[in-house]
């Protein structure tokens, strides 16, 4: 990456660094820089891992359907509305595995009602009722909250306060990559060692053949959108943790970031999508380090662009071949 | 169309200009001289937002009924489209006040520059009339300049990449960098509106603001008729319906969806300006996804792939969202009972179940891909007029706009 | 007698899997040749090699002495090519293998499993085949400048229908016509682009032995009327046998076989690799 030289000092710092003669203020410079930048890098890490989660629900679902799931990130909002609500009334701790809970659920039910009876439609067809469901989810949300922000409540020991190499931060910004990578691992397993991620991975090769084989389609497909669905509510209640309130809209960008990331890493690739996410988490805060916040947004669909022209697979999507 | 051999029949043509000339007469007598009731304050903006949205569904329409491309840009294009008729319309005199924080790079104005020569009225009319192509092809560029990459896309892909386009776009026009044109992320505002469009006669003041965007929405919709049914229509239909047989009949599918894209974008832009003209103000953060979005559900409940299903639906939407289901978000039923879960938004949530029982049940729409025919109701009337002789049974539709007007 | 095609070489991957591997046939002017082979043995991929919609992976095609070069995805059978053939490659003659230039060339194809513009008329879909050649561009058939290159297309596009015995049909559905049908509008709407040579996937799918008889003749007929050279694939061994003066034999992606009917029909190879196999196929 470059960045434009007398543009910023940080950017003639990375130039000084690339430049072969080292001397000990550079080094000094450096370790001036990262602490200086620590924040950003941190926080990268936490929304990378926050994406991921969201990521790997569109990556599953766009595996196995061919679908983009536009009303995943408004699920994602969902979940930080029920959140509210519920920690209102019964506190965080109760509220936490509610909100997981209906989130799957929800996942579930929009999976069956709206895009269970479009399975021999057109593709488009299936995009079209994604979108009409997250312009729904957004509007029922709009109602409840009546357009007011709703302030997130704060999961006391994910608030708390740490400090590393003189940076200080949430301790949110610290467990959400950890969590992340074990929930990866953990999912990862689960696909690769049973019967069901067995049927999963069947399903994306071949939705055709493997109905044929005698596989039960519907109920893998609702598998997928609940685990996805799943890590989504984790990842909302990391994500909101950051962020002072939930607004209807604020699903929006959140999910469609985290589809470039999906897209990035090759779409249907776990993995990739994970490391996509890192990579457009950390991008996004390293911009608003460099104070050029209102292109953070853009720069990840700048990525996108480059990437499907450059590698319209991704990094780890195979390619495929249509057979005419 | 496709009948080469039905005789040559104008009565379809006489009913379509006959209609035409009827709504534009409605318009003019809405602007000048019906008296303002609060029906009538109601219906004219709806019938302006309405003629908007119908030109913005039907740019959209002809690429994802009439090409496939699924492309989610719209709001981006429009944007590029408000922005440049606002900036190259604001009245000299009026940029310090509305580019306050900022150096204005623009000092001109199209409709002032044409007033001085040809007159206040007409010239602003015809200067409106050329900052809207100028805004129209400005869009068109930038489409030809995303449609290099974006265009060799499958599908989803050329979904999400387009909508990636549009908010790239609403970022750089609310960055600081380009504030001299675009006003950073404040509001453009003072340039030419609709209510702009008007022409003095001694005394007395003719209003023509609906009647100017009804022109202007006609013109551009019956050009998109005119290219639907024209033989790079067909093609476009043909790669729709089978990319691989289309290109293997010496269709370039990249020339031709590029053809698609640009033109759409062209109108797209337009619509945006219009609807700058409608709102008299315009700020890029409002164009977000959302607002295409909302495009795309109009074009599915219209039809996908009829243009006349889009004009339908579009005037429909805005109707009862903006003026008929109002009673939903004020709490009372005809302001007799009240009903307690009436309250604000509620109108949004009726819309949005509507919509998605719309897109699951009934997917073809209002009209699925069949047109109004004029043809075909001037057949009607002619065997109704004739029974016994025999009418050939008229083919699809023509030119139809002023219908969907109505 | 001069070649229309000629393919030299030619091998595509697919992966690990070897579809085509060294396939070099020849074509000469006016003649119909087979490709024949088991089911899978690559003929369809062949055909795509040829047409442009796959990009071999090596060896070159050659079409009115004029080698195709892809110049995309990173020049790659361009730098080989241009390596092996200096002078050739200098001198503006090679054709960029889009299907659609292709086609625009001469070589049109109906495709194995029918691909008609299902939301079309027949009339329609004859019609959209001239739209290459048409001479008007979007700004012209926008405002109707051009009423009369229309107007032409329109009376070709009847007078082809007619030719074909499909005018009866044209203002019918292209998907509601009886299979058989669909393939013969296949060919016609093959044949609105002019071409010089005409590539048959499998034209007698699914037809009995009274329309493959049938299909015989007719291929005969256009190409004597048109003056077309045809290349087919075919799985009718009787229609194979009666109508092609040349025969390709390929398995396996190879070529196992060539020569004119009667040899085909005695080659043992040929016999063991597919005549058995077909037997039970059919």
């Amino acid at each position: 990456m470059r960045f434009p030289r007398g543009a910023d000092p940080f950017g003639q710092r990375i130039y000084s660094l690339c430049s072969k003669s080292f001397r000990k203020e550079e080094l000094c410079k450096m370790s001036d820089f990262i602490s200086a930048n620590l924040p950003y890098l941190l926080a990268g890490i936490s929304t990378g891992g926050q994406y991921a989660l969201i990521a790997i629900g569109y990556t599953m679902v766009y595996g196995i359907l061919r679908l983009i799931n536009f009303a995943h990130g408004d699920v994602f909002m969902v979940a930080g509305l029920v959140m509210v609500y519920v920690s209102a009334a019964f506190g965080p701790y109760v509220a936490i595995p509610v909100v997981i809970i209906s989130t799957m659920v929800l996942g579930f039910a929009i999976e069956r009602v709206a895009y269970k009876p479009l399975r021999s439609a057109p593709r488009m067809s299936v995009m079209i009722s994604a979108i009409g469901v997250s312009y729904l989810l957004q509007n029922c949300a709009l109602y409840f909250t009546g357009g007011l922000p709703q302030v997130y409540p704060a999961i006391p020991f994910l608030a708390k306060s740490v400090t590393i190499f003189g940076a200080t931060t949430k301790l949110v910004t610290l467990i959400t990559p950890v969590l992340t990578i074990v929930l990866v691992v953990v999912l990862m397993l689960l696909i690769n060692h049973t019967k069901m991620g067995m049927a999963m991975r069947a399903v994306s090769k071949d939705f055709e053949t493997s109905q044929l084989m005698g596989i039960k389609i519907n109920s893998v497909i609702s598998t997928t959108f609940v685990i996805g669905c799943f890590l989504a509510a984790i990842g909302s209640l990391l994500y909101f943790s950051n962020y002072t309130s939930v607004i209807p809209t604020s699903g929006g960008m959140p999910g469609l970031k985290a589809f470039v990331a999906a897209v990035f890493g090759g779409i249907g690739s776990i993995p990739g999508a994970v490391i996509g996410a890192f990579i457009i988490g950390i991008c996004e805060n390293l911009m608003k380090g460099l104070g050029l916040t209102a292109f953070s947004d853009a720069f990840t669909f700048v990525l996108l662009i480059v990437i499907l022209v450059v590698k319209p697979t991704g990094i780890f999507g195979e390619k495929a071949t249509d057979k005419v | 169309m496709t009948n080469t051999l039905v005789k040559k029949n104008n009565t379809g043509k006489y009913i379509a200009i006959i209609c035409l000339a009827l709504v534009y007469i409605l318009a003019i007598l809405l602007d000048n001289f019906l008296p303002a009731t609060s029906f009538t304050l109601m219906l004219i903006p709806v019938l302006q937002k309405g003629a908007i949205y119908a030109l913005l569904c039907v740019s959209m329409n002809l690429l994802n009924g009439f090409t496939g491309l699924f492309s989610l840009g719209q709001a981006g294009f429009m944007l590029i489209g408000g922005y440049v008729y606002a900036a190259i319309t604001i009245p000299a005199a009026q940029h310090d006040s509305v580019y306050q924080y900022f150096d204005s790079a623009i000092r001109f104005s199209i409709p002032e520059i044409l007033s001085n020569v040809i007159g206040k009225g007409p010239g602003t009319i015809v200067g409106v009339i050329i900052s809207l192509i100028i805004a129209g092809l400005i869009a068109a560029l930038f489409a030809f300049l995303i449609g290099f990459p974006v265009l060799r896309l499958k599908s989803d892909y050329l979904a999400i990449a387009t909508l990636g386009f549009a908010e790239i776009i609403r970022a750089v026009f609310q960055w600081e960098g380009l504030g001299a044109i675009t006003n950073g992320s404040n509001q453009l505002r003072k340039y030419v509106t609709l209510s702009g469009m008007e022409l003095n006669f001694g005394s007395f003041t003719l209003e023509l603001g609906t009647l100017f965007l009804f022109v202007i929405v006609t013109v551009c919709v019956a050009l998109v008729v005119l290219l639907i049914n024209s033989s790079y229509g067909r093609a476009l239909k043909a790669i729709r319906d089978d990319e691989i047989a289309a290109e293997a009949m010496g269709i370039s599918l990249f020339k031709h969806k590029m053809i698609s894209f640009i033109i759409s974008s062209f109108f797209a832009g337009v619509g945006g300006a219009l609807l700058a003209m409608f709102q008299t103000t315009i700020q890029a953060n409002a164009f977000k996804s959302a607002m295409t979005y909302e495009i795309l559900l109009m074009v599915v409940i219209g039809g996908i792939g009829s243009i006349s299903g889009s004009c339908i639906a579009s005037f429909l939407y805005i109707a009862l969202s903006e003026w008929i289901l109002r009673f939903l978000d004020e709490g009372s039923l005809f302001g007799l009972i009240s009903v307690p879960f009436f309250r604000d938004g509620f109108r949004k949530v009726v819309f949005s179940v509507v919509i998605m029982i719309i897109v699951l049940f009934f997917s073809k729409g209002i009209m699925g891909d069949k047109e109004i025919s004029f043809k075909g109701i001037g057949g009607l009337l002619t065997r109704l007029k004739n029974k016994k002789k025999k009418t050939a049974p008229a083919a699809e539709a023509v030119s139809e706009e002023g219908e969907a007007n109505e | 007698m001069s070649n229309v095609l000629h393919v030299e070489n030619v091998t595509m991957q697919f992966g690990g899997v070897v579809a085509v591997n060294n396939l070099s046939l020849d074509i000469p002017e006016g003649k119909i040749v087979a490709l024949i082979g088991p089911n899978g043995a690559g003929k369809t991929t062949a055909f795509n090699c040829i047409t442009g919609v796959y990009q071999p992976t090596s060896g070159l095609v050659e079409f009115m002495g004029k080698p195709m070069v892809r110049s995309t995805p990173k020049g790659k059978m361009k730098k080989q090519y241009k390596g092996q053939n200096k002078e050739l490659y200098s001198s503006q003659s090679v054709i960029d293998p889009n299907p659609d230039h292709i086609t625009k060339l001469g070589i049109a194809r109906t495709f194995q499993n029918i691909r008609l513009w299902k939301s079309m008329t027949v009339f329609e879909n004859v019609l959209i085949a001239k739209h290459m050649r048409a001479k008007q561009n979007v700004f012209s058939a926008i405002f109707r400048a051009n009423a009369k290159e229309e107007k032409r297309m329109r009376e070709e596009t009847m007078a082809l229908l007619q030719e074909q015995g499909l005018d009866k049909f044209k203002d019918e559905l292209a998907t509601s016509l009886p299979y058989g049908l669909q393939r013969r509008l296949e060919i016609a709407r093959a044949l609105a682009t002019n071409p010089k040579l005409l590539l048959l996937d499998e034209p007698a799918a699914g037809m009995n032995p009274q329309e493959t008889q049938e299909l015989a003749e007719f291929i005969k007929q256009i190409r004597d009327k048109y003056n077309l050279t045809i290349f087919l694939i075919e799985h009718h061994m009787d229609l194979v046998m009666k109508i092609s003066d040349y025969i390709y034999v390929i398995d396996f992606g190879s070529k196992i076989a060539e020569g004119v009917p009667e040899e085909i029909q005695n080659n043992q190879r040929v016999i063991d690799a597919y005549l058995g196999v077909a037997d039970d196929d059919e």
